[in-house]
């Protein structure tokens, strides 16, 4: 029964180097860097180029593994479990491929062992990680020769490239993690970083203090990813251990998720940790608030981390063990849960934001917020696959994007990020620049035949198709107002009167500029190419070493979608990366005749539309078989359900356009002003602005909800009580007046103050008595409220 | 031997320590109540090992004695900076964290 | 009542515990009461020796050579070189406490009440029976370098990290 084995090769079983390579690199850097010759970059490009050079390698013996797997229908591997496998050859006709489920390339060291459990590091190469090794490592490589001329002279340039090396180090861990604990190394890794290159010009206040917020935000999120993986750890280990794995594996999560056996409220709560954890890292709604703060990084690092690879992290993470979504969620049994709710409010969220900035890369940054919510709600609706195709595309031209934002800079703007005060007008100047940007833009805003069109209607088609009627239009909204607040972008950058720094002026104190861009003007201070920059006055096209990866990318952003256009017919992407939601037989001999026997039934039933009724995911693998992904299905592409979006976009630019031209043009304009004119308009702005309060709930509010209250407290015990005690016997009646006068004044003050919390700054010093600061108070307090707790928990039990 | 024994004598040298911790005005004496709390969990380990006739509980408490070295010296090296910087190890002067 | 007449129980064993409990307990109170710093770290290494008595009466004889080795030699040393090296006042000294030291008896009462309820609902009248001979060292040996050996590299971790960190803190530059 046993037929040929699935292909693979040297650079499958060896995709463990990819990551090892920039490790090793790194240490390289940090080591010898500053004593060579190029300061430490060609460590970093040479072993981006090595790993590049491996991951595509590995890429191409995988899609030579899919091909031979297509082509026989029916294996016999080894390894899954510890037992010798076979796959179940399955007619399942999906899309005119044969659905067969493709064994990863899983190997595993023991890292180390405790108490009888056994910690592993290892690689688990299957489409999905694949995929993102590729274009890690190939964003990671464009961007460091970027990073080549846009940092050079810089005062870090050796930490610089030593962190960048660090970092792809690190996606790269958590990308071939074949186990939740290297799957959180590698994200620490990366969150460490981030911090680091985000700070990378601390000596400003703005740039460490938004280092200091992308790293606590993310924290939030990242108890959420040790809760749950604590959480499902608990409970597949049972479950895996009889199968020779443990609660840690990756496929034995999957295929634990998906046996049937899995409590529900177990896979649901679990779940819910763990898209907490994407929440914070991949800057979805409520979390999102670092992403922008971190554009203060120099630009590479913002392509690099905060918007192609490193925020894509949340998301990757809700694919790589999507069965426990699926299942958790109910995820093809229900009209909204909540990776939609999140999804769909910060798509709409996001994108109504980046109509306010001025800054280009807030623009760029909160369209990633927003693209971000693109892929969520992708997985949130069952399209696990178009998900993942936007990670794809969307890195390209997002990559692209930042890239001609720092070039513009770079070249055009005199290092401002502003795009009122130092851009317009720069298409002619800067035609390459313009030429990607426009490209890219065309891919964001889902302009048909641009890549971005392929993957973003794909995820509004499948939302509609599995029954998302509401997040559909989301979705569509979302689109059109992607394609709006990019065009106001574009506009602003490239067309127009040329306004400050791009009509040639020199302003090197950017004075009256927001304390967001101080970063660029640090970096400015910090640049020993400022001399030969100010040799030459006005705009030019920049040098090849930014312009190469520009066009690079921007043809792959036109280019990326054609590996999965249902528009011209193609489906590599799909039959390269989405795993097969079939039964796995985990010991093939002894019950492959029945497996024949339900692979026909289950042939029988996926051939009827819409099916959804068996399969993994519907109903529990027959004994002796484990599924790994749930049984998805696509919606059939047709222009006429892309008219819609095709529509909406087409008007959220002209729309756009004429507005764009009208407010910021030189013309009259009824609209010009509208702000300072309307009393709704404006509020509506500064609601915007102000990025819906958010910050100021976090720190103003929760933060002083928190801390004060119990700080009043324990003053009001100390000054009420003890005081009160200790006066009352001696001084009587005069202590009694001062209580009930402290007492008065205190609560009419206080209640005053908490009316305003956000004015807390201005009256924080009517406060400041109460914030006492003493650390005996503090304990007092600790140890009173931990044991009334204890005393509530006795209670309750006895 | 009766079980609360040990027990008990943990509480009460654990609840002494917190009033140590809560009352003290000098980082010396905070830390030496610290020190209390630390014997008073000891005290509470080596008697569940002996309970159950399990060696865990050792290993327990030698790591705790292991962390409390380690605190103390932090701790002692942070009161003696405070003293140089501040002329003074008193707590209540030292509210830096007042709002 | 009759488990606690019960005939295992060692009379000597629970007396040798009891006076050294009460010694123990005296000395607690005098930490956190005395005026005289250099009589609280005295007091301390009376307490911390008890603790270790109290180790031999528990057949833990190794935890408790290593707390008098680790507690009384090296610890009580560093808290001594601390309080000379503060200048604090080694007669008598007022202003020990601080001006709210009231709140902490009700919290320690508080805690207190709880936990000796919960302990005597709990082993009320349970009897621990006599060991037959101290817990040998091999057994402590086999769960540090088996089940405990991660922990036991973190520990020496930390320590390294602690080490490093007083030597930072206390430098003068």
């Amino acid at each position: 029964m046993l037929a040929a084995t699935l292909s693979s090769g040297w650079f499958l079983e060896n995709a463990w180097l990819i990551p090892l390579i920039p490790a090793v690199g790194f240490v390289v850097i940090i080591l010898f860097g500053k004593r060579l010759p190029q300061g430490g970059s060609e460590i970093g490009l040479g072993s981006m180029a090595a790993s590049l050079a491996i991951a595509i390698g590995a890429t191409v013996q995988w899609i030579q593994r899919v091909n031979s797997a297509s082509a026989d229908g029916e294996h016999a591997l080894g390894g899954f479990f510890g037992f010798a496998r076979a796959i179940v050859p399955s007619a399942a006709e999906e899309g005119g491929h044969t659905a067969v489920f493709i064994e990863p390339v899983v190997r595993s060291w023991t890292w180390w062992q405790s108490g009888g459990l056994e910690f592993g590091v290892g690689q688990h190469i299957d489409g999905l990680a694949i995929m993102l090794l590729l274009l890690v490592t190939f964003i990671s490589l464009l961007v460091q020769i970027f990073s080549t001329e846009y940092v050079s002279g810089d005062r870090r340039y050796t930490h610089f490239f030593a962190a960048l090396t660090l970092f792809s180090a690190g996606m790269l861990v958590m990308v071939l993690a074949e186990n939740m604990i290297q799957l959180i190394l590698g994200w620490e890794i990366m969150g460490l970083c981030s911090f680091m290159l985000i700070g990378h010009w601390w000596e400003e206040t703005a740039n460490s203090k938004a280092a200091l917020k992308a790293f606590f935000t993310v924290r939030v999120g990242d108890v959420g990813l040790l809760v749950g993986t604590a959480v499902i750890f608990f409970g597949a280990n049972d479950w895996a251990v009889e199968r020779g794995s443990n609660g840690f594996s990756i496929r034995a999560i999957s295929a634990w998720a998906l046996s049937g056996e899995a409590s529900n409220s177990v896979l649901f709560w679990g779940g819910v940790a763990l898209f907490i954890a994407a929440i914070g890292k991949s800057g979805q709604f409520p979390l999102h608030t670092w992403l922008p703060d971190a554009m203060a990084g120099p630009t590479p690092v913002s392509s690099l981390l905060h918007s192609s690879t490193m925020v894509v992290a949340g998301v990757f993470l809700v694919a790589r063990i999507y069965p426990v979504f699926f299942v958790g969620f109910d995820i093809l049994d229900s009209a909204v849960n909540l990776i939609t709710i999140i999804g769909g409010i910060t798509i709409i969220a996001a994108a109504a934001l980046a109509f306010v900035q001025d800054d280009i890369k807030k623009v760029l940054a909160y369209s990633t917020v927003s693209q971000l919510g693109y892929m969520m709600l992708g997985l949130g609706v069952g399209a696990w696959l178009p998900a993942v195709f936007h990670i794809f595309t969307h890195a390209f031209f997002k990559c692209a994007l930042f890239l001609a934002a720092g070039s513009v800079s770079h070249s055009g703007s005199h290092h401002s990020f502003d795009m009122k005060k130092d851009m317009g007008g720069l298409a002619r100047k800067m035609p390459i620049t313009a030429t990607t940007w426009m490209i890219s833009t065309a891919a964001l805003c889902g302009i048909p035949f641009f890549s971005g069109f392929f993957s973003k209607d794909e995820i509004i088609d499948n939302a509609s198709h599995n029954g998302y009627q509401f997040f559909y239009w989301v979705g569509l909204i979302g689109a059109a107002m992607t394609a709006a607040y990019m065009t106001r972008a574009t506009y602003l950058t490239f067309f127009g009167k040329a306004r400050g720094a791009a009509a040639g002026e020199h302003h090197d104190e950017h004075a009256d500029d927001h304390a967001d861009d101080h970063a660029d003007d640090a970096g400015h201070d910090d640049h020993g190419h400022d001399d030969h920059h100010d040799a030459h006055a006005g705009p030019h096209e920049s040098p090849w070493r930014i312009t190469a990866p520009l066009v690079i990318l921007a043809s792959l952003a036109i280019f990326s979608g054609y590996l999965n256009a249902p528009a011209v017919g193609t489906h590599w992407f799909t039959d390269w990366v989405e795993p097969a939601g079939v039964e796995v037989a985990v010991d093939g001999a002894a019950t492959h005749s029945s497996d024949e026997e339900h692979a026909l039934g289950f042939a029988a039933i996926t051939a009827e539309e819409g099916g959804y009724s068996e399969g993994c995911g519907f109903t529990d693998p027959s004994e002796g078989t484990v599924c790994y992904a749930p049984k998805l299905s696509h919606a059939e592409f047709s222009w006429s359900k892309a008219a819609p979006s095709i529509i909406l976009v087409a008007f959220g630019i002209s729309a756009s356009l004429w507005l764009s031209m009208g407010v910021f043009g030189d013309r009259r304009h009824p609209l010009k002003g509208l702000t300072s004119r309307s009393r709704i308009a404006r509020r509506g702005h500064a609601f915007l602005v102000n990025k819906y309060y958010l910050d100021h709930l976090y720190e103003g509010i929760i933060v002083k909800a928190v801390a004060y209250p119990l700080a009043r407290a324990a003053y009001w015990v100390n000054q009420n009580i003890l005081d009160g005690i200790v006066n009352g016997v001696g001084r009587g009646g005069r202590s009694t007046g001062d209580w009930v006068y402290r007492n008065i004044d205190q609560r009419v003050v206080d209640g005053a103050v908490n009316a305003s919390g956000l004015v807390a700054n201005e009256t924080g010093h009517a406060l400041q008595p109460i914030q006492s600061g003493k650390v005996n108070q503090y304990g007092a307090l600790l140890f009173g409220a931990a044991t009334v707790g204890a005393i509530v928990l006795i209670l309750v039990n006895i | 031997m009766y079980a609360v024994n040990f027990l008990i004598l943990g509480a009460v040298l654990f609840s002494l320590g917190v009033f140590g911790v809560i009352a003290r005005r000098n980082a010396v004496m905070v830390l030496m109540s610290i020190e209390l709390i630390l014997n008073a969990v000891n005290v509470n380990l080596i008697a569940f090992a002996l309970m159950n006739d399990s060696a865990e509980g050792h290993v327990f408490a030698l790591y705790v004695i292991a962390v409390a070295a380690a605190e103390v010296g932090v701790g002692l090296a942070m009161v003696l900076m405070i003293y140089r910087n501040r002329r003074s190890i008193a707590l209540d002067e030292l509210s830096v964290l007042k709002g | 009542m009759s488990a606690v007449l019960a005939a295992d129980v060692n009379v000597a064993q629970n007396v040798g515990f009891y006076i050294i409990a009460a010694v123990m307990v005296y000395g607690a109170v005098r930490i956190v009461s005395t005026r005289n710093v250099v009589h609280a770290a005295l007091w301390l290494v009376v307490v911390l020796g008890g603790v270790a008595a109290q180790y031999i009466l528990a057949a833990a004889e190794f935890v408790a050579i290593s707390q008098v080795m680790v507690y009384i030699g090296a610890v009580m040393v560093l808290f001594l070189f601390g309080i000379m090296l503060t200048r604090a006042t080694i007669g008598a000294e007022d202003g020990l406490n601080n001006r709210g030291w009231g709140l902490g008896i009700p919290v320690a009462l508080l805690l207190a009440g709880t936990m000796i309820w919960v302990i005597v609902d709990e082993y009320g009248g349970s009897v621990i029976e006599s060991p037959d001979g101290p817990m040998p060292t091999t057994a402590l040996s086999d769960v540090f370098l088996r089940e405990g050996l991660v922990p036991f590299l973190a520990l020496s971790f930390v320590l390294l990290a602690a080490a490093i960190g007083a030597i930072v803190l206390a430098r003068k530059d």
